[in-house]
């Protein structure tokens, strides 16, 4: 790892000037990307601002079918919350998913959609639920925000602060972890709401989260996984890569929407 | 006797291990200690054509930065392959030059160019990073085809088309003969998988140089201390073997990878009397993937012949082995002794021939990995039967059980002699505890719940305790494969045994000393097990093959033996009775029909006071013993595995593993039981979820564990363990060793039941979900 210079915010405001005032800073949440990058030499940001502290961007509220949950809030506190669990069951099973225990704790909600890994769960779960990303400047909403592999529509320096989402009537979210990594090989977040259905596949395609409008459309008319049956998925514009082609990658695609929509049933 | 051969006493070795108390290289803190960081090829193959050192060498804390036309300058010799094999048409193995820092040119991503030597390890990772390496690419061979491929790119200059050599073994016309004359071909091309050994702890060296004595001392993470020490000297000419002290203490897992010399160990060396500062180097897990030798990577052409009645009547193996970019201490061995001797498998084959062709390509060096060789012949064997079977509509339990052999000893006809076993009491015992029978109904089961569902059985036979010296001397071995022990009884009665075995994760501080505990009847904790360092153990050959039970505990026996018969002498004579009448018993020495007795203790005391010992004798109780095998050992078993495969996704999941083996006299139970666990979790590994994979340029594209799936606890089973033993004839314990068996027979256990379960025989390892899957489909195609 390279030195770099340390700092604590306790809110985002704070957080906000202390990156303003760096070089070349980055914010770091629950480190489980960044620290690892950095010790591989990686990245070499020149200062850290560490958010951890920032208790404004922390914790969940629920009032009735509203769901706020603040940016630093952890996987693990996602996949706790029984109020959550309540009114969106999907999300906190697929908190419930990510790495491991030891990443489930430090690991952040923020951290994770910031990053936009291609590969990554929440992401799904945030274009599903057509949830708003709120940052310390503005609100965008998730079809705009996540712009491909690794992008989003963050600007420099802007810090996302929560994601807000109107709970669906049902959702799901079913996962094909990578055998290696755990990531999602693919992912599909179901889910039903007053607006119609949306689907949303992360890990299988080659830029990043998608939302599968084929599937949307069968499902509008006939909330079942035998909706699905006729949907084909085509192979283009899937990963292909040393762990399964873009022809596998479809194929799961299908295999794990129809295994979301029969749990959300 | 609770704590002798056959308890399953605790591990003596765990207290430290388990409170975080171990010492491992990493751990060890040398005064005026400084760190090495290596600057490494990001080319597969290119020429070096200049190296600017200006900027580092001016940056804080860098001590030196160091070449290998320095390095050569100095007069250090390349790295060298121990074992040598002679090509069909008698040709001696070309052997490219190895150096370990390159000096004109870089064969595979990771190779070491320039060592940066600084105060820090931040230091010199910030100057590696400053170095500046000009390179001219050249065109890559990343694997065997590329390598082998007419206009290859020439890796050595002394190895025309990438041929290291190109040996053979058995009769050619006799097996083609009776392969022509057969009922029944059956014919397969097989490819093992190239794997990563991921020891948890990285490989580490730190050095020291002590100028006043002239005197070097290297910590390492080494299976075999004394090999180190004496190829380090006699090869590569970095100290003299009397002023170098290699010491390996807790060693975090090895696999095999920790028997060879790697070139950090050599420069740190020369660079502490460089820098006349201690060096120290650990491997990042980055280092650990790009630079520890990689295992097997076969490509296999095989054809076994059969009568009408099912019996084999030949057996032809082409074997191309990928060699990586260097040849390391024992690969010339591994596709050759330690695999094409093993393809008779567990059956009565009267006719074998095998050739193998070793090749380089640049890619990491391949050497041997928990199996070596043995892994590659069992999956052979093993698939070719389950094949044939299928081929020929015979269960393929009952076509194992007909062809097996069942007289010994037993000569093969590839050099091995069998010298015990019940390979159908073995067979039996697992398809019982398999519910072989009830397969069919489990079957349908699974079906209904819309998952296929196999199962698959592995006969291996394997070689432990390599091996008699002058027989592998005559095969080419540039070392002997005997052991060495000395058995230190001190004046109190507590016992040390120095070995050169060496343990880094088998248990030899329990084991050993259970031997020893069994002899005397004394209690465990008074024996003390002293190996991993060359200034204490006169000399070793090292721990690997599974050879610290049926080689290094003989050694133990055999000084046991020695100090026994002068423990009975001074017995006898303190006791005033004749010495055939003495005994030893619990600890205590007696005459037999009296009530005289001596402590053990007694005994230490007389030896070492030596004021009434038996004319002649020696004082001390001190013996020492070397033991070169009579015979390779030869552990076998069944495996079967269960399977379910999710046809949606490919999936497979074990539901059931068995293993039964035949290991000769177990010493503990549990360690067995444990050495069977990881075993099998490596080999499930290899069959599902782990490869190295290249690129065409030469780039590992699974050097993290992003990509490179380490077996998880929730990918393995819960595992079968059973025995059915029969004692091996040619040591005097009676052991066959088990630290690779279950490595060596799962493979093909996993993919017989997968292959058996999807319908599709056509699959490789890892048979990944995707694999699966794609396989799954091409049967549907297939039967559309
Ligand atoms: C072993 C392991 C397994 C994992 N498995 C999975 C998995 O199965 N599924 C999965 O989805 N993920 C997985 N992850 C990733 C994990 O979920 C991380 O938590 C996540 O990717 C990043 O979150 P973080 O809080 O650790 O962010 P950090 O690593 O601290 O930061 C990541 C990036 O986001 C930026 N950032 C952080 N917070 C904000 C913010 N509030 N506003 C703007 N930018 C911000 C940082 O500057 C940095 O660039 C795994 C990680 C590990 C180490």
């Amino acid at each position: 790892m390279h030195n770099t210079n340390y700092h604590k915010a306790s809110s985002a405001s704070e957080a906000a000037s202390l990156l303003s005032g760096a070089d070349d800073g980055a914010l770091l949440a629950g480190g489980q990307t960044l620290i690892p990058t950095m010790k591989q030499r990686l990245a070499a940001p020149s200062d850290l601002v560490d958010i951890s502290g920032a208790s404004d961007m922390r914790g969940i509220t629920v009032s009735g079918n509203s769901v706020t949950i603040g940016a630093m809030t952890t996987h693990a506190e996602v996949a706790a919350s029984k109020e959550l669990a309540a009114v969106c069951p999907g999300i906190t099973s697929l908190a419930g998913g990510i790495g491991d225990p030891a990443v489930r704790h430090r690991g952040t909600l923020g951290g994770s959609v910031a990053n936009n890994d291609p590969a990554a769960d929440y992401p799904a779960a945030m274009l599903a639920l057509g949830a708003t990303i709120k940052t310390d400047k503005r609100e965008i909403a998730a079809d705009d925000f996540f712009t491909g592999m690794f992008s989003t529509a963050l600007d420099e320096g802007e810090i996302i602060t929560s994601v807000s989402f109107t709970a669906p009537a049902s959702c799901a979210y079913a996962k094909f972890p990578n055998p290696a990594s755990r990531y999602a090989m693919c992912g599909v977040f179901v889910a039903k709401g007053d607006s119609g259905v949306r689907v949303a596949v992360t890990g299988a395609g080659d830029d990043g989260v998608f939302r599968q409008s084929d599937m949307e459309a069968a499902l509008a008319s006939n909330f079942s996984a035998g909706a699905l049956d006729g949907v084909s998925v085509s192979a283009d514009g899937m990963l292909s890569d040393i762990h399964g082609d873009a022809a596998y990658r479809a194929n799961l695609v299908k295999v794990m929407a129809k295994r979301a929509v029969a749990a959300a049933s | 006797m609770s704590e002798g051969i056959g308890a399953a006493v605790k591990r003596k070795e765990d207290k430290r291990f388990i409170t975080g108390a171990g010492r491992y290289t990493d751990d060890i803190r040398l005064e005026n200690q400084a760190y090495a960081a290596f600057v490494r090829s990001p080319h597969a193959h290119a020429k070096v054509t200049g190296i600017d050192k200006s900027a580092a060498e001016a940056m804080e804390g860098v001590l030196a930065v160091l070449d290998g036309k320095q390095l050569t300058g100095d007069g250090i010799g390349n790295i060298i392959c121990g074992w040598a094999i002679t090509s069909k048409d008698g040709s001696p193995m070309n052997m490219g030059a190895w150096s370990a820092l390159a000096t004109d040119k870089v064969r595979y991503v990771g190779d070491a160019v320039v060592a940066v030597i600084a105060e820090t390890k931040a230091q010199a990772l910030a100057a590696a990073e400053a170095v500046d390496v000009s390179y001219e690419e050249l065109p890559v061979a990343a694997n065997i085809g590329a390598a082998l491929a007419d206009g290859a790119p020439q890796i050595h200059d002394n190895a025309p088309g990438n041929v290291i050599y190109d040996w053979e073994i058995g009769e050619l016309q006799a097996t083609d003969d009776a392969i022509a004359g057969a009922a029944h071909v059956t014919e397969m091309d097989i490819t093992n998988n190239r794997l990563s050994p991921n020891a948890m702890e990285p490989r580490s060296a730190i050095t020291k140089y002590d100028a006043a004595e002239d005197h070097y001392t290297l910590y390492t993470t080494s299976q075999n201390p004394h090999v180190a020490r004496l190829v380090l000297s006699a090869f590569y000419q970095v100290a003299p073997e009397h002023k170098l002290r290699v010491i390996a203490p807790d060693v975090g897992g090895g696999f095999g990878s920790k028997i060879y010399i790697y070139p950090e160990e050599i420069v740190c060396l020369w660079a502490a009397l460089k820098t006349k500062r201690s060096i120290k180097w650990t491997a990042d897990r980055t280092e650990a993937f790009l630079t520890d030798a990689h295992g097997r990577d076969h490509v296999t052409n095989a054809k076994m012949g059969f009568d009408a009645d099912g019996n084999i009547v030949g057996f032809k193996v082409s074997t191309k082995a990928n060699f990586g970019a260097y040849m390391s201490l024992f690969s010339s061995a591994v596709p050759t002794y330690l695999y094409a001797t093993l393809l008779s498998g567990t059956y009565n084959i009267p006719n074998i021939y095998a050739e193998v062709l070793a090749v380089y390509s640049n890619t990491v060096p391949v050497d041997a990995y928990r199996g070596a060789g043995r892994p590659e012949a069992s999956y052979v064997v093993e698939r070719m039967m389950e094949t044939a079977a299928r081929e020929m509509g015979k269960d393929p339990a009952e076509l194992r059980r007909q062809n097996f052999v069942r007289e010994f000893p037993h000569q093969t006809p590839v050099i091995m002699n069998y010298d015990s076993g019940d390979f159908e009491g073995n067979l039996n015992q697992a398809m019982e505890a398999a519910d072989w029978a009830g397969f069919e109904g489990r079957k349908a089961q699974s079906a209904a719940n819309g998952k296929l569902r196999g199962i698959g059985m592995a006969c291996y036979i394997e070689a432990c305790g390599i091996a008699p010296s002058a027989a592998v001397g005559s095969l080419g071995a540039g070392v002997g494969l005997w052991e060495s022990a000395e058995v230190r009884v001190n004046p109190v009665g507590t016992i040390e045994i120095l070995t050169g075995s060496h343990s880094h994760g088998q248990g030899h501080e329990t084991t050993f000393a259970q031997v020893v505990a069994d002899r005397f009847g004394v209690p465990l904790d008074s024996i003390q097990i002293v190996h991993g360092d060359t200034d204490k153990v006169q000399f070793g050959m090292g721990t690997y093959g599974s050879r610290s039970g049926p080689v290094g505990m003989s050694a133990i026996v055999k000084a046991l033996d020695k100090v026994e018969a002068k423990v009975k002498k001074i017995g006898a004579h303190l006791l005033e009775e004749p010495e055939e009448n003495i005994v030893i018993e619990e600890g205590t020495v007696k005459a037999t029909g009296t009530n005289k007795a001596l402590g053990w203790h007694e005994i230490g005391l007389a030896a070492y006071t030596a004021h009434n010992l038996p004319p002649d004798m020696e004082p001390g109780l001190k013996e020492g013993a070397f033991y070169d095998p009579l015979n390779f050992t030869f552990p076998m078993g069944c495996f079967i595995c269960e399977v379910e495969v999710d046809p949606e996704t490919g999936k497979t999941e074990i539901l059931k593993f068995v293993a039964s083996d035949d290991f000769g006299v177990i010493i503990n139970p549990m360690i067995v039981e444990g050495q069977v666990h990881g075993g099998i979790a490596q080999g499930v590994g290899q069959a599902l979820l782990e490869e190295v994979v290249y690129d065409a340029d030469g780039q590992q594209l699974s050097a993290s564990y992003m990509d490179y799936t380490m077996p998880r606890a929730d990918d393995v089973p819960s595992y079968d363990v059973l025995h059915h033993n029969t004692k091996c004839t040619t040591n005097p314990l009676g052991m066959k060793g088990c630290g690779e068996a279950g490595a060596i027979g799962s493979p093909p256990a996993v993919i017989n039941a997968i292959t058996n379960a999807i319908g599709n025989n056509d699959i490789s390892m890892p048979a990944t979900p995707a694999k699966v899957w794609a396989a799954i489909n091409s049967a549907k195609m297939a039967a559309e």
